[in-house]
């Protein structure tokens, strides 16, 4: 029985070891070295006396950084990627919540990291640690031990109180959704997957393990490239890539300005996106450049373990109508449960629940929030079994395939990010002089409005953000007002605000 | 030029963007800015961008945007 992830790096190590596993174009690294380099990195963290503890990991987005998430996990530890793309505010945020005894860093980022607060572990650069002779006998013996249910990442998302969730994932879950996805997309030996995601945030799954898994390759795509569309699509043709699973917004940079007349992916065949809707206008661009290629639309919450659901595109969509979230892979179920927690009756709204063994672990040293969403079954009164209430509204159309609706709350996906505009009010709110702030979300524009009453410019609140806030949370839009618009029971009047920004256009 | 400067410091206030000349290559604009800068410029223009022109050179510097557009203008 496989019950540890690391079970298909030994095996393909085995088969394939001059194989490039990982790469970013320039410089990549083959199995053999990700696995002598994971095996130094745990024998470091046992030497060190560090076991079943979050390990920080804050390095360049790199082949480098694979090695160090997967010498964590054969240290019999967690890894918890950040990234100097968040802001410090917010790294340090996440440091107080997972305590990590350890941050391991590299030359770009050690600086940065000395910059926080000292009890947050203590640092190390990779490039030393990795020189640790690995020692075979206690690697087999922490291998031994594990078993399936402890966690191997935390990965953060955004929180509406201002402080981000840490979801904590465990091999079992990761193997069942690698399993499942691998099937559903058909991956496998020939696989080339360009990699997008960033590696902070569990998208990134789809294509780390089934590389181990396969003897696949990854190419980590510089993200420069995607500000530059020809070049990136020339890109996927000079590695011979042929598997995506793109953000929509990453893909529609690509078709929204011709692109597609002056080159076209050559190899691709395997085109995933998720994360939010796909135009179908822009849709239809893809389809024609690709006639062969499979387009499966994904979607799924954080805390189900990657993705949930897939719809494999084959009929053709009307302009404005919406791509199905379709149904769940298999060995999990969706539950359309309505507020009294029965069922959602045929054509009927509920909110999607997620049910099997894909749940992740819950919130980091967080019971409060992990027990608002991770709820028992109410459709079960049985025994103990948990479902993930993902907040999202979802009804099944007359083909029976899931739609998604709306949102129960304030969270939006926004270029592909998942994002609390709570979270962007209450760090506007603790700024000096901001007396009121609200947030609304222009899916048309594609931007986030922030609305303000206070003594500081635009100017200076951008830049007070900018320690605090993911850059992809930046209000794309500030509008100081004199007076925020109220209900009659005292509360911000969103609508109200929404109906002042479309008159402005 | 005056309207260019404007719509880039509308997406950045923070960005002095008559000095800056690597807003690409160091990340400045990201693909998103990319997007909502190119809508701004072809409604306020007149001009329209396509793939060929987004590349490095002519995103770089305010200035060689400006020319850009000047560019596709005579076209």
């Amino acid at each position: 029985m496989r019950n540890h992830v690391l079970n298909y790096l030994h095996r393909i190590v085995e088969q394939k070891p001059d194989k490039t596993a990982f790469s970013d174009g320039e410089r990549g690294l083959t199995f053999r070295e990700v696995h002598e380099r994971s095996g130094s990195i745990g024998t470091f963290l046992h030497e060190s006396g560090i076991y079943k503890k979050p390990v920080v990991v804050f390095m360049r987005k790199s082949p480098e950084e694979v090695t160090a998430f997967f010498g964590v996990i054969a240290g019999g530890c967690f890894y918890v990627p950040i990234d100097e793309e968040m802001p410090s505010g917010r790294i340090q945020l996440i440091l107080d919540n997972v305590k990590s005894p350890l941050i391991i860093c590299d030359e770009s980022t050690a600086e940065t990291a000395r910059t926080f607060r000292a009890e947050n572990g203590r640092i190390v650069l990779y490039d030393q640690i990795v020189k640790t002779p690995a020692d075979q006998a206690a690697l087999d013996g922490i291998y031994r031990r594990a078993i399936d249910t402890d966690p191997i990442y935390i990965v953060f998302t955004s929180g509406s109180t201002g402080i981000p969730k840490g979801v904590a994932a465990c091999h079992r879950s990761v193997i069942d959704y690698i399993e499942q996805l691998s099937e559903t997309l058909g991956f496998n030996e020939g696989t080339v997957f360009g990699n997008q995601t960033p590696l902070y945030f569990d998208a990134c799954l789809k294509e780390l393990y089934p590389t181990l898994k396969f003897g696949a390759t990854t190419y980590l795509i510089p993200r420069n490239l995607f500000s530059i569309p020809t070049a990136l699509v020339e890109y996927l043709n000079a590695h011979r890539i042929n598997t995506i699973c793109w953000v929509v917004s990453a893909l529609t940079m690509i078709s929204a300005f011709g692109t597609f007349e002056l080159v076209k992916p050559k190899y691709l065949h395997t085109v995933a996106f998720g994360s939010e809707v796909f135009p179908i206008k822009q849709f239809r661009l893809w389809r024609q450049a690709l006639p062969e290629a499979v387009f499966t639309n994904l979607y799924g919450p954080t805390e189900g373990t990657g993705m949930c659901c897939y719809y494999r595109v084959e009929r053709e969509f009307q302009d404005g109508e919406a791509i199905p979230v379709g149904r769940p892979f298999p060995n999990r179920e969706i539950l359309l449960l309505t507020p009294e927690g029965r069922l959602a009756q045929e054509g009927q709204e509920g909110e999607i629940c997620i049910r099997g063994t894909s749940l992740t672990l819950g919130y980091y040293n967080d019971p409060v929030r992990t027990g608002e969403v991770f709820v028992q079954n109410p459709l079960n009164t049985a025994y103990p079994e948990l479902i993930y209430k993902t907040g999202d509204i979802g009804r099944y159309n007359e083909a029976g395939e899931l739609v998604f609706v709306s949102r129960k709350d304030y969270q939006i996906k926004h270029m592909g990010h998942r994002i609390e505009l709570g979270e962007v009010e209450v760090n506007v709110g603790m700024l000096a002089g901001i007396h009121m702030t609200a947030c609304i979300y222009d899916a048309k524009r594609v931007k986030i409005v922030l609305y303000y009453v206070g003594d500081i410019t635009e100017k200076d609140l951008t830049e007070a953000l900018k320690g605090r806030l993911p850059r992809y949370m930046l209000p794309n839009k500030l509008i100081r007002l004199e007076q925020l618009p109220f209900t009659a029971n005292g509360k911000i009047d969103r609508v109200a605000l929404k109906n002042m920004y479309e008159k402005k256009g | 030029m005056e309207d260019l400067l404007e719509i880039l410091s509308d997406l950045h206030p923070e960005v002095d963007f008559e000095v800056e000349e690597h807003l690409i290559d160091d990340g400045i604009l990201d693909s998103l800015d990319i997007v909502n800068l190119i809508s701004e410029i072809s409604e306020v223009f007149d001009v329209s961008i396509t793939a060929k022109d987004i590349v490095p050179e002519n995103f770089n510097s305010a200035k060689a945007l400006y020319s850009l557009i000047q560019d596709l203008d005579e076209e």
